[in-house]
Parts: C-alpha cells; structure tokens; sequence
C-alpha cells in the first residue's frame, strides 16, 4: 500500500509538523519503506486475541481525593515561552474575519 | 587504585570506612573527566561546581561521628532525559535545551535524599528515539572502545561514561533495547527492570507502556545496589507496582546456577548474527552449563514480529506524548507566528530533529482513520502474542540468554542513512519491552576488532533476583570485565 505525497502532508498537518518539500519527498520514501516491512505482522494470526495497551493489567488506580503539595504558580510558569501574570501567553486564537 | 577506577561497592566501602572523602572523590572524577571527556563526549551537562561545593559541605557534616547511607558521597550520571531540580534536562532535543525541570523524577529524589552527587546529565538519541546517539541534537558520544564507532543508543552517553570510568555508575532508560544495546557495545553491565518495578515519574515519556528507567554500571553486584535504590512503588506513577523490593544483593550469594533452567530460543541465532558475536554467546551457554545450569531449546517464533510490533506501538505512543511539545508552556517555541496553528508547525518543525519527526509522522498515520485498525489494533494483538509465548516458556525454564545485539559496535554513518535497518539492530532487545519482561546485559567477550559483545539474559516479571543470579555466577566464573579500554 502506497503512502502518496497527500498522504503524507496531512499526516504531517495532523501532527502539526511544518514541512519543506524536501522532507515531505524524504519521508514519504522512509515511511513507505517501514510500513511495508510492518505489513508482514499481517502473517500472524491473531483473530480473537484480546490487544495489549499495558502489560501489568491494571485497570484503574484510584487515590483519595485529597489535596496535595503541588508546583507553585511560579514554578508552573518558570520554562514557559512567554508568561505573563501566572500565565501562558500565545497568539491571538479567535481571529476577526 | 585510582579512585575512578572502583566499582560502586568498592567505593561504598572505602568512604564509609572514611579513607576517602566526598571532596576527593569529585576531584577524582572530574580530573578523570576532563582527560576523557574531550574523546568520549559523553556527557551533555556536567555538574562540577554544584557537586564541589555540595561534597564539602558533606565531608564538614560527617566530622566527628562518621554515619553515612549507601548511596552517600557515591558519583553518578544521569540520562538527559530523567528530571533533575535546578538542572538542565534537554532530552538532547532543540526543543528543551533551556528546561530547567521544577521537579525532580522520583529516582533522583531517592538518590538525592541519600545525598549521591550528581556529576552531570548524560547524552543520549533526542528523546531517546534512536540506536547511536547520533540523532542527538548536541552531537553524537563516542565508544570508548573505538571512538570510531557509536556507543549504542540512545543511553549511549551513560554506557560511555561507566565504560569511560567518568562516573561510578549511571541510570539510563530503555524503551526497546536502550540500556542493554549500548551496554553490549560498550562492555558494561545494563539492566532493564520489569516494567513496573521502577517509577517513571520525571523520566520523559517516549512510549509510556514501555520505557523502563535502569542502572548502567561496571559490574552485576554495581546494578544490584542500584536497582535496590530505585526500585519500589510510587504513588505518582499509577503504573508502577506495588510489589515488595527485596534485598538484590542477597540473589548474589549463590555462585553455582543448579537447578536452574534456562531456555536458549533458536529464534536469536539467525542470518545476519554476527558469527563472532554466535561464538562469544555459544560459548557462555556452555560455561552456564557448567556452572550447573540446565540448558534447553525453547521456541519463540513470535520473535519475527517483534520490530514491527514495536514500531508500530512505539511510535503511536510517542506521536501522542509528544503532542505536549507545543511552545506555550515550556521549551522552544518559534518566533514570530501569525496564528497559533502556525505557532505549533513552526515550534515543532524547529525543535525537532528528523527522526522524532520520522517517529511522530509514523505514529500519527499508524493511528489515523482507516488505519488504526490495520496498524495499531493488530500490533496490540500481536504484543499479546509475544507475551503469551514468554509466558509458555517461562513454564519450563527460569531465564532465557540470548545475544543482546546481532553485531557489536558498528561506525558512525553507517546506519543512520537508513532508518529500518537501525530499527532492526534492536531485534533482540525489543520483546522484553513488549513483554514487560526483566533482562540485562552484560559482557561475554570481544571481537577480533577489540570491541565488546554482550550476553542477554531474560526473566520472569519481578524476578530480577533470577537474573541477577544468573549474571553475578557467569560474571565471577569469567574475567571479561577486567579488561578496560585504553582510550584514544
């Protein structure tokens, strides 16, 4: 199965990940390459086999709703890009249209 | 004996007995350090002048009555990617090169209330995403062995240091093989615990029902210590286990392996298995077998699956928990963007290196409409495949030894132009990771070119004391770990 150029641009849009066209070409080579090595998990049969997301088992961890030391306001913010007043600043989100 | 050259217990013992001092033993390994360092690159920050002042400090509080714990005073390195308060945790990512964590993770918390002196933050693959640390965005460490070749990844800068004696032991983690293939390649002794068995809070997730935080250090008895200290259960991390840790050390009491029995799968000496690397591993399953083991063929025919398996859930994980990185609450975040949409392409675009951004892409289309089902669905059910199989075998034997690596060390360059054939050097590394399962790594002889190959051996979840047995009985009965490299 072919991973086209499309394909792979809105992957890339979907992982919010900006690409030049040499890197789109790149990894639709690369990618195409992997996932038709991972087709041969195909030749396992694996009809009613219950899929694995975590190897202990467990299901849910409950602790008491308690609350607990946690980071201070300034520490939350102390890598942040941009901060102002305990917060994160970006850029404007709801654009005029 | 030079102070860098003992092992973690040799260490112990000597400043617990006060013939040295915390301040020497920091003067000793950055001496050590800045001789080495220049060749080995292994570290990506050190931590000289915190760690100086933090050893006077201890020797002034230990005059007069001398009452120390084990990991006091004891010189360690720590992969860039577990958290430490106060010091730069960059993950070897564009992305995180000015974070400074708030927090440490739970295994330096352990260590730092026993008062261990951090040397420094080790390289490694950015993200840990890679098998040579050669995708680190702070350039590549090199083999202490042959500075020629890759230390092995992506814990390549702890290997490198412990091989390089630029620390008395370090802690790296391990998502497919990431602590056992560069301890192969670099002639050390690496642990993988079962998963569960060691926090993961503050180690940066890259596929969380995998990664696993283990020690990387100079002998069997040097990962023992360790694993003690940062094993255990821990409330801020709801998949570690609530399982008792016992006392590691007692394991390595016994020095003959009777009545054990161990599984030698013909699935792991295949085409492509190096032949000097089948001869070193052939040769310690006889010398297992006359320590008393009893040695039996077992099959694993789901192994095949194993690297697609692992590429497929891996990345899916890593595609999700890399979403974080998006420029507004720490990191990089990229100049100028008109929108925020544009602020997260262009962030990411920058910050990350072409093989977290192969990884994300992969992981991305593994789990988009249309092909969840085909990829990510049925690499779960081929996972539950490999673990049935471990747990079959496990019902005959006690341990299983494999190589860790089909070749040793290979050189700079020579893989990293193509991606698949670095994902397949961890064939034999990756089903432990999907199993959950305990393995470690550790020296069983050279190659003709002076490079050292490693002995994998694989156990039954939280039965590291099986494995520890295993590997202390075939270690004493041979002298592979006294020859050290002679760097140049």
């Amino acid at each position: 199965m072919e991973i086209t150029k499309q394909e792979v641009e809105k992957v890339a849009k979907l992982a919010r990940l900006a690409m030049t066209e040499a890197e789109t070409a790149a990894f639709s080579q690369q990618l195409n390459q992997i996932v038709a090595y991972v087709q041969k998990l195909k030749t396992f049969p694996t009809e009613g086999v219950e899929p694995t997301s975590t190897v202990l088992g467990q299901v849910n961890v409950f602790r008491p709703d308690q609350a607990q030391a946690s980071l201070t306001h300034d520490q939350a913010v102390v890598n942040a890009p941009d901060a102002e007043a305990h917060g994160f600043r970006v850029p404007k989100i709801i654009q005029e249209s | 004996m030079s102070i860098y050259k003992l092992t973690l217990a040799e260490l112990q013992r000597k400043f617990t007995a006060g013939d040295v001092t915390a301040t020497e033993i920091v003067r000793a390994y950055f001496l050590r350090v800045a001789h080495v360092e220049p060749k080995i690159k292994a570290y990506v920050t050190q931590c000289k002048d915190a760690v100086t002042e933090q050893a006077e400090k201890l020797d002034q509080a230990l005059k007069g009555w001398r009452k120390t714990v084990p990991m006091m005073a004891m010189p360690l390195a720590v992969k860039d990617n577990i958290c430490t308060e106060g010091v730069r945790t960059t993950c070897a990512s564009r992305m995180l090169e000015t974070f400074v964590p708030p927090y440490d993770a739970t295994v330096v918390a352990k260590l730092r209330a026993q008062n261990y002196l951090l040397l420094g933050k080790t390289n490694l693959d950015e993200f840990a995403m890679g098998s040579s640390t050669e995708n680190s965005a702070f350039g590549a460490s090199r083999n202490p062995w042959n500075v020629q070749t890759v230390p092995g990844g992506s814990s390549g800068g702890s290997a490198a240091a412990v091989a390089a004696d630029e620390c008395v032991a370090a802690l790296g983690s391990d998502t497919g093989g990431s602590i056992r293939q560069p301890a192969a390649f670099c002639g050390v002794v690496g642990l993988k615990p079962t998963y569960g068995r060691v926090s993961r809070y503050g180690l940066v997730a890259f596929a969380s029902s995998l990664d696993q935080i283990g020690p990387i250090t100079k002998d069997v008895t040097d990962a023992a210590i360790l694993l003690g200290v940062i094993a255990g259960h821990d409330p801020r991390d709801s998949t570690s286990a609530n399982v008792p840790v016992p006392d590691y050390l007692k394991a390595l009491k016994r020095k003959d392996l009777r009545k054990l029995k161990v599984g030698v799968p013909a699935e792991y000496f295949i085409d492509g298995l190096d032949p000097e690397v089948e001869q070193a591993v052939r040769g310690a399953i006889e010398t297992l077998q006359e320590l008393g083991a009893d040695i039996r063929e077992i099959k694993l025919p789901t192994t095949d699956a194993a690297v697609a398996t692992y590429y497929v859930i891996a990345t899916a994980e890593a595609s999700s928990n890399l979403a974080r990185y998006d420029g507004v609450k720490y990191g990089l975040r990229a100049a100028e963007s008109k929108d925020l949409l544009e602020m997260y392409l262009k962030t990411r675009a920058e910050g990350f290196g072409p093989e977290v951004k192969r990884r994300i892409m992969l992981g991305t289309y593994v789990l988009s409409a249309g092909y969840y089902d085909a990829y990510y669905g049925k690499a779960q059910a081929v996972r539950t495949l490999i673990r049935r199989e471990f747990e079959a075998a496990f019902q005959t034997v006690d341990l299983i030894v494999t190589p860790v690596t089909p070749t040793p060390a290979f050189k700079f360059g020579e893989k990293a132009q193509d991606p698949l054939q670095m994902y397949l050097s961890d064939i034999f590394t990756i089903s432990a990771n999907l199993a959950g399962l305990p393995a470690i790594a550790l020296p069983c002889g050279f190659s003709r070119a002076g490079l050292p190959i490693g002995l994998q051996l694989i156990g039954r979840p939280f039965e590291e004391e099986t494995l520890l047995r295993g590997a202390h009985a075939y270690e004493q009965a041979t002298t592979w770990r006294a020859k050290k490299p002679a760097i140049r």
